[in-house]
């Protein structure tokens, strides 16, 4: 997750004014009694390294492959996905939403940047930017267009405007071709962007770059 | 429009916000100091100062210039400050400093690292147990009450005023119009949450795209049977 963009010792970010102004602040509320920042480290390290769309692809794959877990994740997804150990911080109530060739959903916080934190991690930033936020629940088809989904026009678009502490985690339709595959196998066609549904999963030809089994 | 609330961060449905644009293999930071926001903001809610309402709140009312021209994190940081200021914790001279000018003020609790894995994983769950029944059921229609009010709420301007139906019943939350406001310790009393679902065509009328429905998580009070107007 981001480990190959990291830009925490580039000499030029010392210099930058966000970049004083945080460690300002920071200097203040460790003097104020208020902040541990060993804490900050591994807040940080928790969501840069750990947390991430990894973990709802484990649910996904398990919910593809498990009719029994499937059936769990729609009835009480908090549970199910507590299962395999994903709960807590803006994941708290989980609702699972499952596409098929009728109906494909779409989630968006259109009042800030609602997003389920324990199985995706933090939100990439066009989720919280105003494009995203403004157009979902106005043009979804256009906006998937731009991500390189056309959906038949039989499909219904189902936006789910995520305004209160409900999260959601879209589960994307299985791809063909997947027939005796594993969970482990299958969760690599599960991106980010499937479970946000702003994309498909992908297709056994196209599994996700540099994940390769071995 | 249909109400006299609507500031700059409720933004579904507004025109001319462009396109949205994807970063093919996006870091989950983009700046060091971005890192450090994250982490002070959440350390700082740990504190028990205030809640992730009044967090939300305190974004939300800055200048609607302002944010709309800040990156998501400067927006996180300027929420942060101001509610260091709003709450007495920390004061606009000291925040200048980058320096404690006065001794801190108690807070509940400070978030040790060895205690992080715990708190994220035990969350901040806002159902409450019921001790009323749901005013409406699956299947009703209900308009979403047009607000004029000022202060924190959860219910887009986009869809208020129109009538949708009641798809789910997601138990009793704590109801962040409240919530948001003052404490410790916090109004938490909490109220009846729907997910609606709205038709495209009752949101966006005659330019409303094909097979649409939208839905919002809303609150009971946020809701009025279909008839009463």
């Amino acid at each position: 997750m981001g480990t190959d963009h990291d830009h925490a010792h580039d000499p030029a970010s010392q210099l930058d004014p966000m970049e004083l102004r945080v460690r300002a602040l920071e200097t203040l509320l460790v003097e104020k009694g208020y902040i541990d920042p060993a804490a900050l480290d591994v807040l940080i390290e928790t969501y840069e390294r750990h947390v991430g769309p990894h973990n709802g692809a484990r649910v996904v794959a398990k919910a593809w492959h498990d009719p029994t877990y499937r059936d769990w994740l729609a009835r009480d997804a908090t549970a199910a996905i507590a299962s395999l150990g994903f709960s807590g911080r803006q994941g708290e109530h989980m609702v699972a939403l499952f596409n098929t060739p009728e109906t494909h959903h779409l989630v968006v916080c259109t009042l800030c940047s609602c997003y389920p934190w324990p199985v995706l991690g933090l939100p990439p930033v066009w989720y919280k930017s105003a494009p995203y936020r403004s157009r979902a629940v106005r043009e979804p088809r256009a906006v998937l267009r731009e991500f390189g989904v056309a959906l038949p026009d039989e499909t219904a678009v189902r936006v789910v405007d995520s305004t209160a502490e409900v999260r959601y985690l879209v589960v994307p339709m299985c791809p063909a071709g997947t027939d005796g595959w594993n969970e482990e196998q299958l969760a690599r066609l599960v991106t980010r962007d499937s479970m946000i549904g702003t994309s498909l999963a992908l297709c056994p030809r196209e599994r996700r770059r540099g994940e390769e089994a071995g | 429009m249909s109400t006299l609330t609507r500031s700059a961060h409720d933004m579904g449905g507004v025109a001319g916000r462009g396109a949205v644009g994807p970063e093919i293999d996006e870091p989950v930071f983009h700046a060091a100091w971005e890192r450090r926001a994250m982490a002070l903001t959440v350390a700082m809610g740990a504190t028990g100062a205030w809640n992730i309402d009044a967090s939300r709140a305190a974004r939300e009312s800055l200048p609607a210039a302002q944010y709309l021209a800040s990156s998501y994190y400067a927006i996180w940081l300027a929420g942060l400050e101001r509610l260091l200021v709003e709450r007495g914790l920390a004061t606009r001279d000291e925040l200048a400093a980058g320096h404690a000018l006065r001794a801190g003020k108690p807070v509940a609790r400070v978030l040790r690292a060895e205690s992080v894995a715990a708190a994220l994983a035990a969350g901040s769950p806002t159902s409450r147990d019921a001790r009323s029944q749901p005013r409406y059921a699956v299947g009703q229609r209900v308009r979403a009450r047009t607000l004029r009010r000022r202060g924190h709420t959860r219910l887009p301007r986009y869809v208020q005023g129109r009538v949708g139906e009641i798809v789910a019943l997601r138990g009793v939350h704590v109801y962040p119009d409240r919530h948001a406001n003052g404490g410790p310790p916090f109004d938490e009393a909490p109220e009846w949450l729907y997910t609606v679902r709205f038709d495209g065509a009752a949101l966006w009328g005659e330019d409303a795209e094909t097979g649409l429905s939208v839905s919002v998580d809303a609150w009971e009070p946020y809701l009025e049977p279909e008839a009463a107007r």
